[in-house]
């Protein structure tokens, strides 16, 4: 387990020192985060501009609900997708054969090899979006469901992470893997709005084929304090099984793996 | 040069077709990206039923998004993508020795896939359009005529802005963060994300950056009523800017490619 979070702080650095060798980019990939944070903010405002609230959801916990979906994209994108990117070049290359070699999970290098640090940047502003709407709300978090919301946090980054690793499995078999994810990524999108508000197709869908509400909107409801505690179990086993199934489809795509150099 | 090019069309055309069908695959998944809209639709139908939202019924809402998912589909491209990979890959060595412009060769290449998406993208839509979202669309036939024209001013323009950043690939290593910026700016000051009317302020300047052109603009003629000074203003806004995007783009591309040194060939 040190060996791994060893590994871990070793790739983290690599890293940071090669994104900081790029200066102006890192500045650039700031700003374009504060862009997109503000970007990601307008229809809200919108919407809650017109009502007071929707589907039951007031202004101040929709953002909660958003800072949660910054949050959880920060994480995928500032670590799982640049991983899983390299992936695909490592298997262009033949070099995912080494990876294979190593004494180590491949799993783990895999999902863990190349990071973009400005992502930094939208985590802080999750933070400051929570910041701003948790002295708005009706009723302040109790530290009860404080840690609850931490908990679900976690295990919504873990649900789409496992989402993710199915999705870089697939692409073992069927097509590009960066194809795949920019597809992933689009219907993620759907999870900065409560699951509550859509109809009933894409409630089906946003369940049970790309469950945002495990990933984000029952996380949001823990802090909120507004989830019932069988939903909150039905959020945590979720995440597990799909952690569990992302685990055995990857390890059937590994056997199944040709290289393409030797 | 233009007879050449005119004689070479045809050509290229089919080699884009060829292409097309060769990665249909990842030309799928391409397509079912621009989810977008479908997801906003859910949404925002959800919120008008219970009272329309700034003058919004569901109708218009579903009107609105599946117009703007059908000129998506119609008019974007990844031209910028492919032409940053190719100068890095040193492919565009390639593409100079040929005797036509890369900006007609790339233009062909992308409008013969244009047949390929309105195969999956318009018959979804019309169904979608014709069961639910009728009442939300325009019945003037001037409206509706010049949806066409409008259509191909947004699809050139668009063009040439991504061709444009897919020049700056020549002077930058790290164009995708400049496509990355070119698209927040698109979704939001475009009508992609929302209705520009619902907007408010940004809406006022919306009305003086190019996105509106490109995606706006038809989405307006097929679903609101219009006053003849509002379609004159919409049209001659596309033609100008796609006079102004297309001058960028060539000369971006003319001053790009004298600092061109193959990599690799």
């Amino acid at each position: 387990m040190t060996r791994y979070l060893r590994l871990l702080a070793v790739q983290l650095r690599i890293s940071v020192a090669s994104a900081m060798a790029y200066r102006a980019n890192f500045l650039v990939e700031g700003v374009m985060s504060l862009l997109w944070l503000a970007i990601t903010l307008v229809p809200l405002i919108v919407l809650y501009s017109g009502r007071t609230e929707v589907a039951h959801w007031t202004a101040p916990q929709a953002l909660i609900l958003m800072a949660y979906f910054i949050a959880v994209r920060a994480v995928i994108e500032g670590m799982i997708s640049p991983s899983l990117v390299d992936l695909v070049e490592k298997i262009r290359s033949g070099s995912f054969d080494y990876v294979l070699l190593k004494p180590v999970d491949a799993q783990a290098m895999v999902s863990a090899s190349r990071y973009e640090p400005w992502k930094v940047f939208e985590l802080l502003g999750a933070l400051a979006l929570i910041a701003y709407a948790v002295p708005r709300l009706d009723a302040t978090p109790t530290p009860a469901q404080i840690a609850l919301g931490v908990v679900l946090f976690g295990t919504g980054v873990a649900a789409t992470y496992a989402l993710w690793i199915l999705c870089a499995a697939a692409s073992f078999w069927v097509v590009r893997l960066d194809n795949l994810m920019y597809l992933l990524g689009a219907i993620f999108d759907a999870a900065r709005w409560p699951v509550q508000v859509f109809g009933e197709v894409w409630r089906f869908l946003f369940t049970f084929v790309v469950p945002i509400a495990v990933m984000t909107t029952f996380p949001a409801m823990a802090l909120l304090g507004t989830i019932e505690p069988w939903r909150a179990l039905a959020t945590v086993l979720g995440a597990l099984a799909l952690l569990v199934v992302s685990r055995l489809v990857w390890r059937i795509a590994i056997r199944s793996y040709t290289s393409a150099s030797s | 040069m233009i007879a050449r090019t005119v004689r070479a069309l045809p050509t290229l055309l089919r080699i884009g077709v060829a292409e097309t069908v060769a990665y249909r695959a990842e030309f799928l998944v391409w397509i079912l990206t621009m989810t977008l809209p479908l997801i906003m639709m859910g949404l925002w139908t959800r919120v008008a039923e219970v009272a329309p939202f700034q003058g919004y019924s569901p109708r218009d809402f579903v009107a609105y998004y599946l117009a703007t998912l059908i000129i998506r589909q119609l008019t974007g491209n990844w031209v910028a993508w492919q032409m940053s990979e190719e100068v890095r890959s040193g492919a565009m060595a390639m593409r100079l020795l040929r005797p036509i412009h890369p900006f007609v060769a790339y233009a062909a290449s992308h409008a013969a896939a244009i047949p390929f998406r309105s195969v999956i993208a318009l018959p979804l839509a019309i169904v979608l359009l014709a069961s639910s979202g009728a009442s939300g669309l325009t019945s003037d036939p001037l409206q509706l005529a010049l949806v066409v024209p409008s259509l191909a001013l947004a699809w050139l323009s668009t063009f040439a802005c991504l061709f444009a950043i897919g020049a700056l690939a020549f002077f930058l290593t790290q164009t995708m963060a400049i496509a990355n910026l070119y698209f927040a700016l698109f979704s939001l000051f475009s009508g992609y994300l929302l209705p520009l009317p619902l907007l408010g302020p940004i809406a006022g300047i919306a009305a003086w950056l190019p996105f509106r052109f490109m995606l706006s603009a038809p989405v307006e003629l097929l679903t609101r009523p219009q006053d003849h000074h509002h379609l004159a203003v919409l049209l001659g806004g596309q033609l100008a800017w796609t006079a102004i995007l297309m001058t960028i783009a060539l000369s971006v591309w003319r001053a790009g490619v004298r600092r061109f040194e193959a990599v690799g060939g």
